[in-house]
């Protein structure tokens, strides 16, 4: 049912408009706004948020739907989820009742914020500080490339409170697009998934209430680490959705497509190169399904799964749509069709939430960890 | 307000492929759909009924299998779904089609409102709306583009005009058929893709609308078929060259040899 309510939201409402939102640079708003009104935007909530209940798997679905679309509106979906997760996985009741609700309804949006100018794969490099002051905390700091920044309602923001204390020194928060002292920065200009907002955001004695923290003081890292492991395989996913909806192309155009008197299917070559896309994709897709089964099992440690997952489908996807291109010659270096868009978006897969070397770090010492 | 909105499944036009010998629609394999004119129709009930209070109950004549179709309506919102199948409606034109959604509107105790597309895609009459609407004696309109409120047992629409349209008044109850401008229809939510999956199709046979069986099917129907034929291409086609100008003053001279003819 998932499937067939994001499948009929891509076909309808997202591809018609992607060369547009990719020309513009606009801000798919009215598309997240399908999506909340089919009951989409409250996937991952509990229901008694407001949300569907649904687990990783779920929500995997839907987002492989999203990205064969655009991977701009499904990363715009994505960063409010991992937005959310922090306060799902971490926060206190209070705050669950007061951000989930709008979120599940599709009425709000969220982001989440860790990176910065020292800090992109070494996160413990974050300067961002927060100092309690009275009943407030007060931020100091700027974050920079963050999805959704400037079109969220409120962000999940990781700031250090305890410089003394190294990786148990930084603590997250809730703060609302309304905080004083909180302003947005540069939007940045980028190669692929342009629908999307990448934006800085600025804390300049940005005061919040004291109860805005999610978590424990000193658990901003852990909560970072539980969020980034559910939300790898949404990103892996957006690989399978995305070299599916490349694959698609390839096929349709290499079927109808005449050189030699002959449709280019029928070569070889053409051929051969549409089959390994096609293997790739299905064994990405099966992988991450995998995964997102794990995760919602429960299991102590899923890091190095995710990690796979990550890893895998993004390197997939750049492969295929890369070959697309291929296929479709100098048609498919235009933009008349989807597929250089495609092969532009497909590289951020391989860069955010942990780039792809730091995924086969993981994976590296999780191997270490386990062969003692 | 009670709403009635009339559905009917067709084949989906896409791939709808005539049988070169007897030139009838094959249907083998062919997906069936809702008319695309009545997810209008349904969307237009389901905004009403939320904006003005009042339920939406989607009928339909057809084959057992439209009550797939009618689960889809309940996902996109209607309320109640009821389906009127028995294999003596079999061969209906839309004079017998008219009679049995009326004893079907009857049975359900009638409607303030009743909505139809403006027409099937697959027969195109564009009769069962008015034809509906004269058996059960309501007010009628045909291709409202525009509902702009519903006040005082009135309803304010705009009917489609082939230069602007007419702003009508029309009496509750009534019957008005839809054109496409009027709304977009919503994607079904997952919530009423659960609700679909749950709800009960009432199904009504001849008997339960207390149909006369004389009246319905094809021995209810006067219009009769002698034959189905593709209509042959007329004329030859020439292609006319040269420049602008020199094509234009050639069209000017073939269509007067014609009007001269
Ligand atoms: C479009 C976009 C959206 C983003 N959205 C968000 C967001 O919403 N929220 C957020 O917090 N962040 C976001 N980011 C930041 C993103 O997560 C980081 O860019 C990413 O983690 C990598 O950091 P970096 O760019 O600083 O690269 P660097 O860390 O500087 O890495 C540069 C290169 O060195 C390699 N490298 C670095 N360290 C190692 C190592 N130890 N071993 C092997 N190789 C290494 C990297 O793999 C990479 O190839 C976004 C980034 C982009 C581009």
């Amino acid at each position: 049912m998932i499937v067939e309510v994001a499948q009929q939201i891509t076909n309808e409402k997202v591809i018609p408009c992607r060369a547009e939102l990719d020309e513009t640079e606009e801000f798919p708003r009215e598309i997240l706004r399908e999506i909340a009104k089919a009951d989409l935007a409250g996937l991952y909530i509990a229901e008694e948020y407001g949300g569907y209940g649904g687990g990783v798997f779920d929500m995997v679905l839907a987002m492989e739907q999203f990205a064969r679309g655009c991977v701009g509106v499904a990363t715009s979906f994505a960063a409010s989820a991992l937005g959310a997760y922090p306060i799902i996985l971490s926060g206190s009741r209070e705050i669950k009742q007061k951000y989930l609700p709008p979120l599940a309804s599709g009425d709000k949006l969220a982001a989440f914020a860790l990176t910065e100018a020292n800090a992109g794969s070494d996160a413990s490099g974050i300067q961002t500080t927060a100092v309690l002051d009275g009943d407030e905390w007060v931020l100091n700091g700027t974050k920079q490339w963050i999805t959704n920044g400037g079109e969220a309602n409120f962000y999940s923001v990781i700031a250090i409170t305890n410089p003394e204390k190294g990786a148990r020194g930084a603590s997250m928060f809730v703060i609302e697009d309304t905080d004083p002292g909180f302003s947005y920065g540069h939007k940045e200009k980028k190669l692929g998934i342009r629908a999307s907002a990448t934006r800085e955001l600025i804390f300049k004695d940005c005061r919040i209430p004291r109860d805005r923290m999610i978590g424990r003081q000193g658990s901003g890292f852990i909560t970072v680490m539980k969020t980034i492991d559910r939300s790898r395989p949404g990103i892996a996913v957006l690989g399978v959705g995305l070299a599916q909806g490349a694959l698609d192309e390839a096929v349709k155009y290499a079927k109808q497509r005449i050189q030699f008197k002959k449709p280019i299917i029928s070569f070889q070559a053409v051929q051969h190169l549409l089959a390994d896309m096609a293997i790739e994709t299905e064994a990405a897709r099966a992988l991450v399904y995998a995964v997102a089964a794990h995760i919602d099992a429960h299991p102590n440690n899923m890091s190095k799964a995710s990690s796979m997952c990550k890893v895998f489908a993004s390197d997939v996807a750049m492969r295929v749509t890369t070959n697309a291109v291929q296929v479709l010659g100098g048609y498919g270096y235009m933009r008349d069709y989807p597929v250089e868009k495609m092969m532009r978006d497909a590289k951020i897969l391989q860069i955010y939430e942990g780039t792809n070397q730091i995924q086969r770090n993981v994976v590296g010492q999780e191997l270490n960890k386990e062969y003692n | 307000m009670k709403i009635i909105v009339c559905l009917k499944q067709v084949p989906d036009a896409k791939n709808v492929r005539l049988d070169p010998k007897t030139n009838t629609m094959s249907r083998e394999g062919v997906k069936s759909i809702m008319n695309p004119f009545d997810e209008h129709a349904l969307e237009e009930a389901v905004r009403l009924a939320a904006e003005y209070g009042g339920s939406v109950t989607a009928l339909s004549m057809g084959p057992p299998q439209a009550g797939e179709m009618l689960r889809g309506a309940v996902a996109c919102g209607a309320d109640a779904a009821v389906l009127v199948s028995d294999r003596a409606f079999a061969g209906a034109d839309t004079w017998a089609t008219t009679y049995t959604l009326a004893r079907a509107v009857i049975t359900l105790g009638g409607a303030d409102l009743i909505i139809c597309g403006k027409q099937a895609i697959d027969g195109d009459t564009a009769q069962v709306g008015p034809g509906l609407a004269g058996r059960l004696d309501l007010a009628y309109a045909s291709c409202i583009k525009k509902v702009q409120e519903v006040k005082d047992g009135v309803i304010i629409a705009q009917r489609m005009m082939d230069d602007g349209y007419d702003e009508l008044e029309i009496p509750l109850p009534a019957l008005f058929t839809v054109v496409k401008e009027i709304n977009e229809p919503r994607i079904a939510s997952l919530k009423g893709k659960m609700k679909a999956k749950k709800v009960e199709i009432k199904v009504l046979d001849a008997a339960g609308i207390g149909a006369d069986p004389k009246l319905l099917g094809l021995a209810g129907s006067p219009t009769k078929v002698d034959k189905v034929f593709a209509p042959e291409a007329r004329g030859e086609r020439t292609m006319l060259t040269g420049t602008v100008a020199g094509q234009v003053t050639q069209l000017v001279e073939k269509l007067e040899a014609v009007l001269n003819a």
